[in-house]
């Protein structure tokens, strides 16, 4: 077995008794990019320099932590120090950040080594990856279909052994649906679970962050380094970081499941729903117990979802003004307005220049108490959904995404076809809930499956527990 | 009856401080047509009496001391700029 095929924690253990060198490691990752990268184009770009440094400090400080010398790759909207980040947008063209977002300085202290930076829908908008300044990424199983989105990048690198695991964000299912779509593990914890400082905000009161890996045990290891209240970032509870990794030996005899039918029915695929209710039936053979529950609301979370996302979008992203950083442009013309304009038109992408408009109509005079305040009080009806189910089981099984990987290009055209990719990860966004991305099987096809295991805010150990 | 005409793009982006082409117009307009005619599903859910969410782990006024942290960095962060720098400031465009 190579070394880049390990998990976090074969590799700890091979590094802890000096089997081989976080340098061996690093390099058999970086050789592993630099033979499919140009096939995938999983990373935007590789930080040889900069993971190899990392590599040797641990490898002559030794291993601390499970982190301790393992290499890992990170989507291309975190602030890393010494890195570019660009959220794969023209409009942030060359711009490095002065600091480290805290997730990032967390993992960076725990001494996991940062191999670069990894492909995204601009801006983290898309479920295809197809909305990068950088190109499209290619999923590893099908290299004429998509990796998912918008963590494309991130859950292809992992899926396709480049790096051992990889950061992303999970707005609207961006972590999960590119780990179904994939074959890897992917996490979207409660919301304010993890630090969002330091990170290119999207929609505010549905910005996530999380791990990919491939292992239920790796993602547990890499949330308990990322986990956290943060004073930099209000929307983080001071809720106690537990040990996850720790408590993924629990029984789940007795533990209560609920199947959403909503989560099965029109739109879904019958060979999706075939594959994980098999899933779930194996569950119940290992002593859990299944019940059919109800979440009425779940057809009316994309609508909610499309409404709410951009206008917050369109207000975080009134920021990229071309003044204090970003693009630079030959005609600036000579009055401000004329500039934002020009700069904001030149260095936005179709869908973001789609989701700003969808957003600041939403918001305009007329139109607040139709729509966006609508969406709003539909939400609270998602939320109290989840609450009744949530009173008579302990976590929900489902599909991630009603299909599996579709081709390049399918979806392009057809804005109101592709947000559908987001139909069953979108409610547990809504609710502010964890989430897990499970490899449960593949299509006839060959293309990876995912289960969804939901839970209650801040049940992360037990979502895991049932992944795991 | 189509919902969002091309003058009402042309506005909307005019107030989003983005500039779009002709194309882009012609083409946002019937998008967006389609998307907000999705977007008329939530007519069938009756919230009357329903509190609208922003916040959903129900964390409210977050406070903090008012101190200041000085960051040192300043000569880094106006190199990134790519407008003009004068005595430690921005220049911009004229704004009347």
């Amino acid at each position: 077995m190579n070394l880049n095929e390990l998990t976090i924690r074969e590799a700890h253990d091979g590094l802890k008794a000096k089997k081989f060198s976080s340098e061996e490691l690093t390099n058999a990752c970086l050789r592993r990019i630099s033979e499919r990268n140009p096939t995938l184009n999983a990373f935007i770009e590789v930080t040889s320099d900069i993971a190899l440094a990392q590599a040797k400090k641990v490898d002559k400080e030794g291993v601390k932590g499970m982190l301790s010398g393992i290499p890992i790759g990170i989507k291309d909207i975190f602030c890393v120090k010494g890195m570019k980040t660009t959220g794969a947008s023209k409009i942030l063209d060359g711009f490095s950040s002065p600091y480290d977002a805290t997730v990032v300085g967390k993992l960076r202290s725990a001494g996991a080594v940062f191999l670069g930076r990894t492909n995204m829908d601009e801006f983290a908008c898309g479920a295809s990856t197809e909305h990068s300044c950088y190109g499209v990424t290619k999923n590893p199983k099908d290299s004429e279909r998509v990796p998912g989105g918008s963590s494309g990048g991130s859950a292809a690198a992992v899926a396709d052994n480049m790096c051992l695991a990889a950061i992303g964000t999970d707005t609207g299912g961006s972590i999960r649906q590119p780990a179904s779509f994939c074959g890897c593990y992917g996490l979207k914890p409660t919301y304010g679970r993890v630090s969002r400082y330091g990170v290119l905000a999207m929609a505010s009161s549905w910005d996530t962050i999380g791990p990919f890996a491939r292992s239920a045990e790796d993602i547990a290891i890499m949330l308990e380094v990322m986990a956290g209240c943060d004073s930099r970032d209000s929307t983080t509870p001071d809720v106690a970081v537990p040990d996850y990794a720790g408590a993924l030996h629990q029984d789940i005899k007795g533990l209560k499941i609920g199947i959403p039918k909503e989560y099965f029915g029109e739109g879904v695929e019958e060979e999706t729903k075939n594959i994980v209710m098999q899933a779930i039936k194996g569950l119940e053979k290992k002593g859990a117990i299944l019940k059919e529950v109800s979440l009425p609301m779940t057809k009316y979370a994309i609508a909610v979802y499309y409404i709410s996302m951009p206008a917050e979008l369109s207000a975080n992203l009134a920021r990229y003004d071309g003044v204090r950083f970003g693009l630079n442009i030959d005609d600036k013309g000579d009055d401000l307005n004329e500039y934002y304009e020009k700069v904001r038109g030149s260095g936005f992408g179709d869908e973001i220049k789609r989701r700003i408009m969808i957003g600041t109509y939403v918001l305009s005079a007329g139109y607040y108490d139709a729509y966006y305040k609508k969406a709003q009080k539909v939400r609270t009806l998602i939320i109290k959904d989840f609450g009744k189910v949530f009173d008579e089981v302990d976590v929900l099984c489902a599909p991630v995404s009603p299909f599996p990987a579709f081709k390049l290009g399918e979806n392009l055209d057809d804005p109101l076809k592709m947000y559908m990719a987001d139909a069953l990860t979108i409610p547990a966004s809504a609710a502010g809930l964890p989430a897990l991305s499970v490899p449960c099987g593949v299509s006839a096809a060959g293309l990876p499956i995912g289960l969804q295991v939901i839970g209650r805010q801040f049940e992360e150990g037990r979502v895991l527990g049932v992944g795991f | 009856m189509s919902k969002i005409s091309k003058q009402q793009v042309e506005k909307v982006a005019k107030l989003a401080r983005v500039k779009l082409s002709e194309e882009e117009v012609e083409k946002f307009s019937n998008q967006l047509d389609k998307v907000f005619g999705y977007m008329d599903i939530l007519n069938e859910v009756d919230t009357e009496n329903v509190e609208p969410t922003a916040q959903v782990t129900g964390l409210k006024n977050v406070m903090r001391e008012d101190e200041i942290e000085n960051f040192d960095n300043k000569e880094d962060l106006l190199k990134k700029t790519p407008l003009e720098v004068e005595d430690g400031q921005i220049k911009v465009m004229k704004v009347l």
